[in-house]
């Protein structure tokens, strides 16, 4: 179990430096000199031309390189060319609101996810199945803007149950978890129904109902926990697309969060930001994934871990 | 069974059972009746489609509805209908009244759940008692089962058990409560014959204690004559002979029961011939075929087959499986080698090196040419002369393809034919085989799996090859359809001088087939020599045990007890570095080589 963990940690070193890599080769794809951005439009060359001796944009592509890595080591993601500041203390001022966010997601695509599947599996070919089926369809193919515009709408300009945008409460936070964990729930929902109907079939189910037990233990005890299995490995994945997901849901709700962060730079055109948000999604992914793998084993004992 | 009271424990009478299919339904069982006596056990017999297991689910309505439904009948057990009872009320009889073992003990277990917890939810199912007192009833009930350190078990989850232990624990299971009646279906044809024996032993004594009536569902005649009171021959539905086990067996009045018992073989038929026998007869076969021929067709010495288990840090190869350590043994022209032992001793493994297709180290000559380190491709000549049957022809059939291309394929890989060509010789193999040319542009799925046994023989046939590795070819096949694919298998090496390195567990069908046998434990041979050297003289601890294990098909040689055979099979599992003591063969005449060592 430690031989494992320090492997995986090891390999996550590995990725993540492949990942500054390619993110600071971002730097030079785009057509557009940093240090005439940070200048601005009224300096003179002479002033240019400092700021690319200061920032290092003279020297050979490798040596930048390892500047830029000695200063990611040291926890400096570097500085904002529009906004003035450090990167990092701008991510780290809006992540919390964006774990949360995630977090309610999660929530969101699990409970719905799960229960429209659990539903559906029990109640096959039935009326009620086949609405859900086109529900979780809806879910999947539905862009994240209209399903955030839509509950908007409906929930919150027509009905009033919660506020239109903001953050910092409990009522606030339901809608954009709700947009973002919809496109999960309708996959999850799929995942669900089958993985039930085919647990429902195993030989242990039987054998449950034959030992004399209530269906709803059958259910509970027996097949869920079965089902659940695939889906669990599929939550550490989930973590990458809810990355791209919050640039469009924190837009749509105002929600201060890094994904509002990367959208307006990515608009500015403000490199460094949009570096270091790539490489604290790419951590958030490997976390992700690593933490699924380690959960896998308490649900299902005959994953060994080696 | 001395006297009996005359008030049946279960009284079945006319139960219907129909499954729906696109033509309407279709009925499975077929106005079934039959009374079950007190501490009595009741052979269901009869070969796959015959109802046998869907009697067994109706009287535990337990199908798999809407798709299969009791449409008529009564099932009269403690004074109640059990067809006419509310779901609620039935589920209180399950596991209480009436309890059932199943075929798989592998898949019958939930895998994420203790083995203490599967255990101790059937007794708080039906009884008021605190989790405690379960949990203790349980590793008592675990200890009956000759289960040892019950406690310790209690904490396991299935995956950690073996296949034996596993159908112990379902035994457990279902008689912890005390059934009145236990439906045991097929609880031994997933198991090894010395595991078999252990758990039929068990069943019987468990029986006697608990007084509890038996109905045991079986295709194996070996498995009814050992158990039975009674026996009920079912097909297509319906009982075609019921009657006492002596009765049945020794004047059947019906042919199919006749045909029944004449195409199980019997361990022991053979003593005193030299040659094998056709399946279904009693005719030997010719003598005029000798196996004088000195050059042996296929050579294998010191082949060894191990698998890494890698782990740690740096991924190092920390234990090895010896699936195989170091055997010899060699194949002459015509001649059937039979490769005999339980699951896990590396008789199938051996197989794949000698087809290559999986990596071994050692020495394997085919018709004169060496195999060891050939790519896939420098592999393609040689395996025009060595083919394979795998166990399974559900899955062993594309099931996209016609079966004629399926057959066709391997002439066209091999280039031997084009067009046309590779038609007529498609209809050649199909004629061969006992199949019909028009079926050629038929799909898998709609034949049986007795014709698609026969489609993979045509398909293995299709090369011409010299050897033919045939892995567990007919253990999936009933017993009827087993003959006939055996005696197709005798009829092609008398035809075309074919040999066959036949893979079996089955050890009377192993007497039946073959001139030599090899035993095989823990991935070494520990006995070789002709049939009867084997079977009429065996000199091996291993190999008396497996021929002792053999259920007899014979009511009035019922072997009383088996318990020399308790425990578990030593793990092939080694940390890297060590291995098995390699065991060394003695001649101790004509051939026959036992291992004296182990």
């Amino acid at each position: 179990m430690a031989a494992y963990l320090l492997r995986r940690l090891i390999q996550a070193v590995l990725i993540l430096l492949g990942v500054s890599i390619v993110t600071f080769l971002l730097l030079f794809l785009v057509p557009a000199d940093p240090a005439r951005q940070i200048a601005g439009r009224s300096a003179t060359p002479a002033m240019v031309e400092s700021i690319r001796e200061q920032l290092g944009l003279n020297l050979p592509i490798y040596q930048q390189y390892w500047r830029y890595l000695s200063a990611l080591l040291h926890g400096d993601l570097g500085r904002s060319y529009l906004q003035r500041t450090d990167v990092s203390t701008l991510v780290w001022a809006r992540l919390p609101a964006s774990l949360l966010l995630m977090a309610g997601g999660i929530v969101c695509e699990l409970v719905l996810g799960l229960t429209m599947g659990l539903v559906a599996a029990l109640r096959r070919n039935s009326r009620l199945d086949q609405g859900l089926m086109i529900a979780s369809f809806v879910g999947v193919s539905a862009p994240q803007f209209v399903v955030g515009i839509l509950l908007l709408y409906v929930f919150a300009v027509k009905l009033n149950w919660f506020p239109i945008g903001g953050y910092g409460s409990f009522s606030q936070l339901v809608l954009p978890s709700l947009t973002l964990g919809v496109l999960g729930a309708g996959w999850y929902s799929r995942m669900m129904r089958s993985a039930m109907l085919d647990v429902l079939r195993q030989d242990y189910i039987r054998t449950a109902r034959a030992k004399g037990l209530a269906r709803l233990r059958v259910i509970f005890r027996h097949a869920v926990p079965n089902a659940i299995l695939p889906i669990v490995a599929m939550i550490g994945i989930d973590v990458g697309i809810f990355m791209s997901g919050i640039v469009v849901v924190e837009s749509v709700y105002g929600w201060p969060g890094i994904g509002q962060l990367t959208w307006q730079a990515i608009q500015r055109v403000d490199i460094p930001i949009i570096m270091g948000v790539t490489l604290i999604s790419a951590c958030a992914i490997v976390l992700g994934n690593l933490l699924a793998d380690l959960i896998a084993p308490m649900i299902d004992p005959r994953i060994k871990l080696r | 069974m001395s006297q009996m009271p005359a008030t049946p424990v279960l009284s079945v009478r006319d139960l219907r059972t129909q499954v729906a299919t696109p033509s309407g339904p279709r009925t499975v069982v077929d106005g079934l009746s039959f009374d079950l006596m007190p501490g009595e056990t009741l052979c269901i017999a009869g070969e796959s489609g015959s109802g046998k297991s869907m009697t067994a689910l109706s009287l535990m309505r337990l199908l798999p509805e809407p798709m299969a439904r009791v449409a008529s009948g009564s099932a009269i057990f403690g004074g109640r209908d059990l067809m006419a009872l509310p779901e609620e009320e039935m589920r209180k009889i399950r596991g209480d009244g009436i309890a059932m073992i199943f075929q798989e003990p592998m898949t019958s277990l939930n895998p994420v759940l203790t083995v203490g917890k599967q255990l101790t939810e059937a007794i708080l199912a039906h009884r008021d008692v605190g989790a405690g007192e379960a949990r203790k009833t349980a590793a008592e009930m675990l200890r009956k089962v000759r289960i040892s350190d019950p406690e310790r078990r209690l904490r396991q989850y299935p995956h950690e058990l073996s296949g034996g232990m596993r159908q112990r624990v379902m035994i457990a299971m279902a008689l912890v409560c005390g059934p009145k009646v236990l439906i045991a279906d097929e609880p031994t044809t997933a198991l090894d014959v010395t595991v078999q024996a252990q758990i039929l032993g068990l069943i019987r004594d468990l029986q006697r204690d608990f007084g509890t009536s038996v109905i045991l569902i079986t295709h194996d005649m070996g498995v009814v004559a050992e158990m039975a009171n009674r026996v009920m021959v079912m097909r297509e539905g319906r009982v075609i002979e019921n009657g006492p086990v002596a009765e049945i067996f020794h004047a059947p009045r019906q042919d199919y029961t006749r045909e029944l018992l004449a195409a199980v073989p019997r361990l022991g038929a053979m003593t005193g011939r030299e040659g094998p026998m056709r399946a279904g007869t009693v005719e030997p076969v010719a003598a005029g075929r000798t196996l004088t021929n000195p050059a042996p067709l296929v050579e294998v010495s010191d082949l060894t087959v191990r698998f890494d288990i890698k782990g740690g840090l740096l991924q190092r190869t920390v234990q090895r499986v010896h699936a195989v350590e170091g055997i010899n043994f060699a194949i002459r022209p015509a001649e059937t080698l039979a490769l005999v032992g339980e699951s896990g001793c590396g008789k199938s493994t051996t197989g794949r090196a000698l087809m290559n297709l999986v990596p071994w180290q050692g020495d394997i000559r085919i018709a004169g040419r060496n195999t060891a380190g050939l790519t896939s491709q420098t592999m393609k000549p040689v395996r025009r002369d060595i083919q394979m049957i795998f166990q399974d022809p559900f899955a062993s059939l594309d099931p996209r393809k016609t079966v004629g291309s399926l057959v066709g394929e391997p002439l066209a890989i091999h280039e031997l034919a084009s067009g046309r060509e590779i038609r007529e010789k498609v209809a050649w193999l199909f004629e061969r085989v006992g199949l019909s040319p028009e079926q050629m542009s038929r799909h898998p799925h709609e034949f049986s799996g007795g014709q698609r046994q026969r489609i993979c023989i045509a398909r293995a046939l299709s090369l011409s090859p010299k050897v033919i590795v045939a892995d567990e070819s007919v253990s999936a096949l009933d017993v009827s359809v087993q003959a006939r694919v055996l005696d197709l298998l005798q009829e092609l090496q008398d035809e075309l001088g074919i040999s066959y390195l036949f893979i079996s567990h089955d050890m009377a069908v192993v007497e039946q087939i073959s001139h030599r046998v090899a035993v095989m434990y823990l991935g070494q041979i520990v006995e070789i020599g002709t049939r009867a050297q084997v079977f009429e003289d065996p000199r091996h601890p291993y190999t008396k045990r497996l021929i002792s294990a053999v259920p007899i098909a014979d009511p009035s040689r019922r072997r009383e007890h088996f318990k020399q055979l308790e425990g578990e099979v030593p793990s092939p599992l080694w940390p890297a570095g060590s291995g098995p003591e390699r065991v060394r063969l003695t001649d101790i005449g004509d051939g026959h080589a036992v291992a004296l060592n182990a």
